[in-house]
């Protein structure tokens, strides 16, 4: 993974200690909270309805292990003794005193970390594929392109102040983890009919309470002309994007507005001038971030393992959880372990201390001390050897982080809701909690295959909703808690946003209702159909008759 | 309110020139040659991409910021300075305070309105950050430069 140089660790310790005075200026009364909250909110600090929440960056996800034991001292030492991981691969502390918030970025900034630019209306943290570097399936590691995005993205003069936040997500494989299309800028890593490697770029996706899918405004971009035309696009965005509305201040209202060739004519037009101007990294620097992201020391393995075939007959728990919680990795040998951060009836992406330390000390020992937060809210531990597998499932099933769950219906996305947010019209947790209970007492749970469920607790779509195979949002009527149903969403390659399938449920049908879609699925779908691909075929009519019949 | 301008890393504070100021309206409608030491308002929603037009005319342009939320004048500043090549005074006025004075720096402005009192947190704000990853409208050198020097110096 990437290491921090003299120079990004004096950003880092220059950015916390500016900070840090911002917080006295706010402390001594000096500036009002109004005066405060701008500061604030450029530094991943929210006012939380109980107390200030701080998102600490990941940049792309990647985490070692001294990073995850710090974050685990953090939570003990300010927090409540846990984290929070966000859709954003970032990770949120709940209960914090503003006070300790220069020491807390001091403790990070130790560890190479930090909240820049986790909040405001600027170039957010950007995310990727938690598979990268470890997936047989991409064209190339994406992350050295994550990092030279960070580093140009880093306080960039010209785009602090932007009509609203900018997400940018990168992907070098056709089976889209990252979600790029519902991104302000997605980014995916191809070849040409040369074959040649750069960028599809993609503009204008995004959820919220406008949810579009992005649209291509490049087939194909030469991957060291990336940052002036990351330039050219985000420069005609910060001059013509609304600013009259928040709700319509997004790049993708400016690129449905003026049309993906108006808009495209813009970009072209601004790269035309700007391309040879000195933006993009020469060569040499390429190479030196390119270098960090190495392969790690493989070692030279066949294809399965005795000890592993022998634990999958004797252990069916075990077997269960390496079908559900482990994929394939490019190297014989090796696997791709994913922690379910989605124990049955608790928080989803939770974390605690004591689990964060277990990730770490995993990570080092078996995973060339690396782990990956996804957006999926869960972690992964990228490089474990076939033959390490039991082990690392016997400590995880300790702390509990073995859940056999993946992509099943229990691993929810949630946003923190009205238990946390002060946005929020209804709560999220208990909903993904009481469902993740039902499904668990039905059984049957591996049986019903790939089925993404997605909760936001406002129109906001933190939670994603849009992208739910069944979506669940929270509404606010009259004063309760109500639920909308949105059905057939996908936030992979082949990306869909869901449709509304009726009225609004009170929290206690939510629950069943999510049984009786699951039921109808069941009776109806063929063979090892997806739910997806099942309500694809089988359309909303028949989903919505069987949702609201007798209900 | 007076003028502090940018003198290498710290500011010289005179008074608002009280001399003629233009509105880029008046400026585009007449096309009228100002005089000597004429001054341009431009509006944040003015629209550099694809204009042709001869700032060089005036000795100072000023740029406005109506809410310092509202960043649509840091791309006019580095618009003016890299594709009008423009070599005079590049004024903010409007709402800004010492935590975005080096931004608007980096981005091309070369003075600020502001009152007298605000040097020093305007100066303190100057030196909160060194070294910089991206290029702009300024003459910081990037990090990226700053390495490659690095390892010219090791080799």
């Amino acid at each position: 993974m990437y290491r921090y140089d003299q120079f990004d660790e004096t950003i880092v310790r220059d950015r916390v200690h500016q900070f840090r005075g911002q917080v006295a200026r706010r402390l001594s009364g000096e500036i009002t909270e109004d005066q405060f909250k701008p500061l604030r909110l450029m530094n991943g600090l929210y006012l939380q309805l109980h107390a200030y929440m701080l998102r600490v960056a990941v940049p792309y996800g990647t985490l070692s292990s001294a990073q995850l034991h710090a974050l685990a001292d953090i939570a003990d030492k300010y927090d409540k003794g846990y984290g929070h991981i966000t859709t954003r691969q970032n990770l949120q502390y709940n209960w914090l005193a503003l006070v300790d918030v220069p020491d807390i970025l001091d403790d990070l900034a130790n560890v190479e970390m930090h909240a820049i630019q986790t909040s405001g209306n600027c170039i957010r943290n950007v995310t990727s594929d938690q598979y990268a570097g470890a997936t047989a399936d991409e064209v190339e590691d994406p992350r050295p392109w994550c990092e030279v995005i960070r580093q140009w993205s880093t306080f960039h003069p010209e785009f602090s102040f932007l009509p609203r936040k900018f997400k940018i997500a990168v992907t070098a494989s056709e089976n889209d983890r990252a979600a790029v299309r519902v991104h302000d800028i997605g980014l995916k890593l191809h070849k040409n009919a040369d074959g040649e490697t750069g960028f599809e770029v993609m503009v204008g996706g995004g959820l919220g309470r406008t949810p579009y899918i992005g649209l291509t405004i490049r087939e194909f971009l030469p991957k060291e002309d990336l940052l002036s035309y990351l330039e050219a696009i985000l420069r005609v965005y910060n001059e013509q994007g609304r600013r009259d509305n928040m709700y319509k201040a997004r790049i993708k209202i400016l690129v449905n507005a003026l049309g993906i060739e108006k808009f495209r004519d813009l970009v072209e037009a601004e790269w035309d001038r700007t391309k040879d101007a000195l933006i993009d990294l020469p060569a040499e620097e390429v190479d030196r971030i390119q270098a960090y992201f190495s392969p790690p020391p493989f070692e030279a393995l066949e294809k399965g393992s005795a000890a592993l075939t022998q634990a999958i007959g004797d252990d069916p728990a075990f077997a269960r959880w390496e079908r559900t919680n482990t994929v394939a990795h490019k190297k014989p040998g090796y696997r791709i372990v994913n922690i379910s951060l989605k124990p049955i009836g608790m928080p989803p992406g939770d974390i605690s201390s004591a689990q964060m330390r277990i990730v770490g000390q995993l990570a080092e020992q078996y995973s060339f001390d690396e782990a990956r937060a996804t957006h999926e809210q869960n972690i992964c531990l990228p490089h474990v050897k076939e033959s390490d597998l039991f082990a690392v499932w016997q400590v995880l099933r300790a702390h509990e982080l073995a859940t056999p769950n993946i992509n099943l219906a229990s691993d929810i996305i949630a946003c923190p809701g009205l238990d946390y947010c002060n946005l929020a019209n209804a709560r999220s947790i208990p909903i993904a909690e009481r469902i993740g209970q039902s499904v668990a007492a039905r059984g049957g749970e591996e049986e019903l295959g790939e089925l993404k469920i997605k909760i936001s607790g406002c129109i906001n779509a933190c939670g994603h909703h849009h992208l739910g195979h069944i979506g669940i949002l929270g509404v606010d009527k009259k004063g309760e808690e109500f639920y909308q149903i949105t059905l057939g969403g996908s936030g992979a390659e082949d990306t869909s946003l869901g449709e509304i399938v009726g009225r609004g449920l009170s929290s206690e049908e939510v629950v069943t209702a999510v049984e009786k879609l699951i039921d109808y699925y069941k009776e109806n779908r063929n063979g090892d159909e997806r739910f997806l691909d099942a309500y694809r075929r089988i359309g909303i009519g028949q989903f919505k008759e069987a949702l609201y019949e007798s209900a | 309110m007076k003028v502090l301008k940018i003198q290498h890393r710290s500011f010289e504070v005179s008074q608002v020139f009280d001399g003629t100021e233009i509105s880029f309206e008046d400026w585009q409608a007449a096309s009228f040659l100002p005089s000597a030491n004429s001054t341009l308002v431009l509006p944040n929603s003015a629209l550099l991409q694809g204009l042709e037009a001869d700032f060089s005319v005036f000795d100072t342009i000023i740029l406005e910021f109506p809410s310092f939320k509202d960043g649509r004048a840091y791309s006019q500043a580095r618009r003016l300075r890299e594709q009008f090549g423009f070599k005079g005074e590049i004024r903010a006025r409007g709402d800004f305070g010492r935590d975005q004075i080096l931004f608007m720096l980096r981005a091309g402005i070369s003075a600020f309105e502001a009152e007298d009192e605000n040097v020093v947190a305007f100066e303190a704000a100057l030196r909160e950050f060194s070294l910089f990853y991206q290029t702009c409208a300024d003459a910081a050198v990037p990090v990226w430069h700053l390495r490659a020097h690095r390892a010219v110096a090791a080799a």
